[in-house]
C-alpha cells in the first residue's frame, strides 16, 4: 500500500493502460513536456514518446474530432480537456459524433475513447474553470459518464474506462487532485466493475448519494451527523451513466430517505434524474421526498463567492435534516 | 517571470539554440514583409510602405508611447506581486508585449471598438479603462469589472478565440449602420480583434476569418504571436508564418515587429484606416514574446530554455524606444525620471486600490442572470437569504 494523490493515481493508471495496450494514445493541450496543467500526464511523454502522448494544437473540437479518427483507425485515444469550461468547443463532436457513431453504423463501428475532464470548482479560478457539466453528457445517449472521488478509484477507473469499448466521459475531481489516499499499486485486478456505485460509509437513517469532488464533503457531513446521533449512509455513485440504481435502491429501501448532493446546479442535474427514478422504484419505502442539494441555478460566480455557491458541509447537513424531519 | 527560469540544456544544444535565436531576422520572420521602423538598438529605419503612417507623430506622441509602456509594465509588475502575496488568485502578465498593445491601441479612434483576450492590459490602459478594474476578475470579485461601452473596450474573454467572432459581428453591425466608407472621420469606425498564436488554431478564429472575408467587415485581426501558448510553441499551431494565413481567406496579412511600437502603430493605423474606408479585413501578426510565465500558475522551466528569454530581452520594446528618444533628443533625463516617478505612484495606487477592493455582496450572485425576473432565481434568492439568516447569531 502507498499513499498517493488522485492526480498521481490517474497518472499511474494511464501508465499501466499504455503499457498494456500499444494502441492507447493520449491527446490534449500541454500534456507533453508540461505534463498537463495539473501534471496528470507528467513524465508520460518522456517514457512513451511524442507519438503516444500527443500535444495537440489549441482547438478542442479538433482534439475530439481527430481522436474519433484515431479510434476509427483502431487506436484507443484518451483525450484530455484542460478545464471543464473548455469542452464546449468540442460539444458537437462529442454529442453528434462520439455519442452516435456506434448506432449510426448499425454497430459496425466502435469508438473506444475516453474524454478526461477535470471538473468542478473550489480552486479560486477565473471564469470557465469551475464548471460541472456532467448532466449535458449524461443526458446524451451513447456516452457513458463516470466520476472518481479517491485515488484507488481514480487508478482503477481510468484503466477500466480505457478498456471499455464505449466512449466514456471521465470526470476528475479537480479540487481533490492533490489529496492522498491508500492505493495498492501491486494489485492486478480492479476491486469492482466500473459502472457500479459503492457504499463509502454505511449508515441506517438516511442515504446520501454523491460523486466526484462532493463526496468528501458528504463523508464529512455524515461524520458530523453521527456526532449528533444521526446515521447517514454515503453512496459514491461513481457512474452517472449508467446509474447503479440497484445499489441506490437497496440503500434507500433500508433507510427510507435519500439526499442527493452535487456541485452542479440542481435544475435538471443528476439529482433530478435520481429523484425521479428512486421515487418510482422505492415509492413505498420512502419516508420523505428525495432532497437535492446542489449549486444554485446560476452561472458559476466569481471565486470570492464560490464558497457560498458550492454546497458545503452545512448545506448537506441541512438537506439531511430536512429529509429526517419528515 | 519565473524565478526558477535557469534550466540549461547540454552545452552544444544550448549554443545551437542561441545561435538560431540570435539571428536578427530569422527566415520565418518573413524578410521584406517584416515591418520594422525601430531596430532593437533604437535606430530609426525606413519602410517603403509604412514610414508615412508615423510621419505626423509629434515628439509628444512618441514620449506618450514611452510613458504608456513604462506605466503599463509597472502596473503589470505590481499585479504579479499582488498575486504572489495572495491578493489576486491569478495574473496573466503582458511583460514583453507592451509595444504590441500600446502601438495598436494608440492607432484606434475613439469610435473604434476593441475585443481583447485576457492579456490586453496595455490596450485597456490606452482605451482609458481604469487599470484597477482589470484586477477584479483576477481577484475573483467579478467576471470583468468595467462597462465595455464606456471605452469601446469589450470584457476580457477567457475562452480562447471566441471574441474574434464577436468582433466580426460588431463590425458587421457597423456596416449595417452605414458607418464605414462614408469619408467622415468621426463616423467611420472599425473593430480590432486581439488573439494569440495559440488561438489561431481554434475553429472560432478560423470562422471569424471566413465571416470577415465573406462580409468584407471593417475588422482588423491583431494576433500577438508571443511564440507560446502555455507550453506549446507556435510551431505546434502553424507551419507557415501566421500572417500568411490571411491570404488563403482572401484578405491581406502583414507581420510586424511587435516590440517596435512605431511599426505596430503604423501597421495598425494603415489597417484600421483601410477597414474604416470600406476595404475590409486585415490580419496583423505582431511578432513578439511572452517574457514571463503564461500566468502566475505556470512554470515555464518545464518547457522552454532560459537562453530564449535572454535573446528576447535584447529586443525589449521599452529599451529601444528609450534609446531612440535619447539619441534623437526627443526626450531628456528629466522626462524619463518623471515617468519613473509616475510609475511608482501608479504602483502605489494600484496596490492600495486592490487591497481595499470590496468583496462582492453575497446576494449579488443572484443578480443580472436574466433581464426579466425568473421564478427559479427568485425562489433561490429568497431561499439563500433565509438560509444565511438562519446562521445569524451563531459562530
Ligand atoms: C477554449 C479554451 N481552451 C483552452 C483554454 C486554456 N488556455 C488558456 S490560455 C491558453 C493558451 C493561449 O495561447 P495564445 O492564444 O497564444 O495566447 P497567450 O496566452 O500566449 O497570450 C490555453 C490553452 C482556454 N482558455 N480556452
Ligand atoms: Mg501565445
Amino acid at each position: 500500500m502507498a499513499k498517493i494523490t488522485i492526480g498521481k493515481a490517474i497518472n499511474a493508471g494511464l501508465r499501466r493502460a499504455m503499457e498494456r495496450d500499444p494502441k492507447v494514445v493520449v491527446m490534449g493541450e500541454d500534456i507533453g513536456k508540461l505534463g498537463g496543467v495539473f501534471r496528470v500526464t507528467e513524465n508520460l511523454q518522456k517514457d512513451f514518446g511524442e507519438d503516444r502522448i500527443i500535444d495537440t494544437p489549441l482547438a478542442e473540437s479538433g482534439i475530439v474530432g481527430t481522436a474519433i479518427g484515431m479510434a476509427l483507425r483502431g487506436y484507443r485515444p484518451v483525450v484530455e480537456i484542460q478545464f471543464d469550461g473548455f469542452v464546449y468547443p468540442a460539444f458537437s463532436q462529442i454529442t453528434c459524433q462520439v455519442a452516435k457513431m456506434h448506432a449510426r453504423s448499425l454497430g459496425k463501428i466502435r469508438l473506444p475513447m475516453v474524454i478526461r475532464i477535470p471538473v468542478g470548482g473550489g480552486i479560486g479560478a477565473v471564469e470557465h474553470h469551475s464548471e460541472s457539466n456532467e448532466a449535458y453528457f449524461a443526458h446524451t445517449a451513447g456516452l457513458r459518464v463516470v466520476a472518481c472521488s479517491n485515488p484507488e478509484d481514480a487508478y482503477w477507473m481510468i484503466q477500466q474506462a480505457v478498456e471499455s469499448d464505449d466512449p466514456i466521459i471521465f470526470y476528475e475531481p479537480k479540487r481533490r487532485y492533490h489529496e492522498k489516499g491508500e492505493l495498492d499499486l501491486t494489485a492486478t485486478a480492479a476491486p469492482r466493475p466500473l459502472f457500479t456505485a459503492t457504499i463509502a460509509r454505511p449508515g441506517e437513517q438516511v442515504t446520501l448519494a454523491s460523486y466526484g469532488p462532493m463526496l468528501k464533503v458528504c463523508l464529512q457531513a455524515a461524520a458530523a451527523a453521527a456526532e449528533e446521533g444521526k446515521s447517514v449512509e454515503v453512496i459514491d455513485l461513481r457512474s452517472l451513466s449508467p446509474l447503479d440504481l440497484d445499489a441506490l435502491a437497496t440503500s434507500v429501501e433500508k433507510t427510507g430517505r435519500l439526499v442527493v448532493a452535487h456541485e452542479a446546479s440542481t435544475f435538471l442535474g443528476m439529482g433530478a434524474e435520481i429523484a425521479a427514478a428512486i421515487q418510482q422504484r422505492c415509492f413505498h419505502h420512502l419516508e420523505s421526498p428525495v432532497i437535492r442539494v446542489g449549486g444554485y441555478n446560476l452561472p458559476y460566480p466569481p471565486s470570492r463567492l464560490e464558497e457560498e455557491f458550492l454546497p458545503d458541509l452545512d448545506r448537506v447537513l441541512d438537506g439531511v435534516d430536512r429529509a429526517l424531519a419528515y | 517571470m519565473s524565478d526558477k527560469e535557469v534550466a540549461v540544456p547540454p552545452e552544444a544544444d544550448h549554443a545551437a539554440a542561441v545561435a538560431a535565436l540570435i539571428a536578427p531576422v530569422p527566415e520565418i520572420i518573413g524578410g521584406a514583409e517584416f515591418v520594422q521602423l525601430l531596430t532593437p538598438e533604437g535606430e530609426r529605419v525606413e519602410h517603403p510602405e509604412y514610414s508615412r503612417y508615423i510621419a505626423d507623430l509629434t515628439d509628444d506622441d512618441l514620449r506618450g508611447f514611452y510613458r504608456d509602456q513604462v506605466l503599463i509594465r509597472r502596473f503589470d509588475a505590481e499585479a504579479t506581486a499582488l498575486q504572489r502575496q495572495g491578493e489576486l488568485g491569478l495574473w496573466a502578465s503582458l511583460l514583453g508585449q507592451e509595444a504590441a498593445q500600446v502601438g495598436s491601441a494608440r492607432a484606434m479612434r475613439s469610435q473604434d471598438y476593441a475585443f481583447p483576450t485576457y492579456r490586453e492590459h496595455g490596450v485597456a490602459w490606452c482605451r482609458g479603462v481604469n487599470p484597477l478594474n482589470l484586477l477584479g476578475m483576477f481577484r475573483g470579485v467579478n467576471h470583468g469589472g468595467w462597462d465595455p461601452n464606456e471605452n469601446n473596450f469589450h470584457l476580457y474573454t477567457v475562452v480562447i478565440g471566441a471574441q474574434t467572432l464577436h468582433a466580426v459581428g460588431y463590425a458587421m453591425g457597423i456596416q449595417h449602420d452605414h458607418a464605414v466608407g462614408t469619408g467622415d472621420p468621426d463616423r467611420d469606425a472599425a473593430v480590432i480583434a486581439y488573439f494569440g498564436d495559440g488561438a489561431s488554431a481554434q475553429g472560432d478564429v478560423n470562422e471569424s476569418f471566413v465571416y470577415a472575408a465573406s462580409t468584407n467587415a471593417p475588422v482588423v485581426f491583431f494576433c500577438q504571436n508571443n511564440q507560446w501558448a502555455i507550453s506549446q510553441p507556435v510551431e505546434r499551431q502553424t507551419r507557415i508564418p501566421l500572417y500568411q494565413r490571411a491570404r488563403g481567406f482572401g484578405f491581406p496579412g502583414v507581420r510586424v515587429d511587435g516590440n517596435d511600437v512605431l511599426a505596430v502603430y503604423a501597421v495598425t493605423k494603415a489597417a484600421m484606416n483601410a477597414a474604416r474606408s470600406g476595404q475590409g479585413p486585415m490580419l496583423i501578426e505582431a511578432y513578439t514574446y511572452r517574457m514571463g510565465a503564461h500566468t502566475t500558475s505556470d512554470d515555464p522551466t518545464k518547457y522552454r530554455i532560459s537562453a530564449e528569454v535572454e535573446v528576447w530581452k535584447l529586443r525589449d520594446p521599452i529599451a529601444r524606444l528609450k534609446a531612440y528618444l535619447t539619441s534623437s533628443r526627443k526626450a531628456d533625463p528629466a522626462f524619463f525620471d518623471a515617468v519613473e516617478v509616475e510609475a511608482d505612484e501608479l504602483a502605489v495606487t494600484i496596490r492600495d486600490g486592490c487591497l481595499s477592493m470590496p468583496d462582492p455582496e453575497l446576494m449579488s450572485m443572484f443578480d443580472n442572470i436574466y433581464v426579466e425576473d425568473h421564478p427559479l432565481i427568485e425562489a433561490e434568492r429568497a431561499g439563500f437569504a433565509a438560509y444565511t439568516a438562519s446562521f445569524e447569531g451563531e459562530h
